[in-house]
């Protein structure tokens, strides 16, 4: 079932992670040259998810989580994510700032070089992106948000809830070797211009 | 006692003694209608503010507009009195603060403002709300007593 995506085959699917792929892996090597370490990533997962089952693979809508967002303008407008646990966001700022989290809530100097961090990663992600596809991407000022991953992922499906109840993530796990830093990049791309992504790429839609 | 589940843009409703609950309200809204009589409540977990935004077929229970309709509908079916039914509102929170205020980021005050508009247009009474701010929430309402309970994360628990 393709839930309204058009005429999604497996080809496509394996094209998208490919997308991921490629975003992900410039962003990790970003983030490892950010932090001196190595960082590795798992296969993208493309999913097409109802809007309940988006917190899923963060721990549920209710896991506290320390999330990136920014919008993607341009040719293919769209969503995009980075997002923590707490005790990876903590061995982020550690990694980052050369300083131990000063207490249980992070202070607005951390926030703040969490969010940079952020936009750095996702920056590398997008201009690989826009490179591999010759399109033009621009990300939006970022935001920091540390709440419940619901609460936060939600925003990230009011612009495309306006046309579909399902969303299509294109989700990418890293981690640092010693895994006291893992994450996801979420890119949520509104499913409106999905076929200019394929396009852009010579992929015919079946 | 149960817990019913209400989704993300989803609506149910629930007798006493049980009760009905939604998890990680950001930017959408909770809308509670509880008769007192009955003891039967029900709840919408709305996300955006009008189904005149909708494209092509509309799920009711996303809309402000369309949810709190359909949501009175559901409760006199279950046995509810319309004319008793009273409202709480809890969500709409702005989750990350942005310098620029395009219609998209000032997402919750516009649910808050819709969910408001529907309930006088259908003369249901507001009797409490916690909206606004820039929180996540979970809340549960008891159909025993029609209590809201909210959770955020910094805040802890506190009824409505």
């Amino acid at each position: 079932m393709n839930k309204g995506f058009g005429n999604f085959g497996e080809f496509q699917f394996d094209v998208l992670k490919e997308i991921g792929n490629i975003g992900a892996g410039h962003a990790t090597t970003a983030l490892s040259k950010l932090i001196a370490k190595d960082v590795d990533m798992l296969v993208p997962h493309v999913q097409i998810v109802g809007f309940d089952e988006i917190a899923d693979s963060v721990g549920g809508p209710e896991k506290v989580v320390v999330a990136v967002f920014l919008r993607i303008l341009g040719d293919i407008p769209g969503n995009m994510f980075f997002i923590m646990d707490q005790s990876s966001a903590y061995s982020l700022v550690k990694e980052t700032l050369g300083t131990e989290p000063a207490g249980e809530e992070l202070t607005e100097l951390e926030k703040s070089a969490l969010c940079e961090v952020g936009n750095i990663l996702i920056g590398s992600y997008l201009s690989s992106l826009a490179d591999f596809t010759q399109l033009n991407l621009q990300p939006s000022v970022p935001a920091l948000a540390v709440d419940m991953a619901g609460a936060v992922l939600s925003y990230g499906l009011i612009e495309l809830g306006q046309s579909s109840d399902y969303a299509l993530a294109i989700d990418t796990v890293f981690f640092e070797g010693s895994e006291a830093v893992q994450g996801h990049f979420f890119l949520l791309p509104d499913p409106a211009y999905l076929g200019k992504i394929f396009s852009s790429l010579g992929v015919p839609l079946e | 006692m149960n817990i019913v589940k209400v989704g993300m843009a989803d609506l149910n409703v629930a007798a006493s003694p049980d009760r009905i609950r939604t998890t990680g309200l950001g930017s959408c809204v909770g809308v509670t209608l509880y008769d007192q009589v009955s003891k039967i409540g029900g709840m919408a977990h709305v996300m955006l503010p009008s189904s005149s935004l909708g494209k092509g077929e509309v799920n009711v229970a996303k809309y402000a507009d369309t949810a709190i309709v359909k949501l009175i509908k559901d409760l006199e079916k279950k046995g509810a009195n319309r004319r008793r039914l009273v409202a709480k509102l809890a969500g709409g929170a702005q989750m990350f603060s942005f310098s620029s205020t395009s219609d998209i980021m000032r997402i919750g005050p516009r649910n808050v403002e819709a969910c408001k508009e529907t309930l006088r247009k259908e003369g249901i009474r507001i009797l409490s709300e916690d909206t606004g701010g820039n929180c996540g929430r979970t809340i549960e309402m008891d159909c025993a007593t029609g209590e809201l309970h909210i959770r955020t994360v910094n805040q802890g628990v506190k009824a409505i």
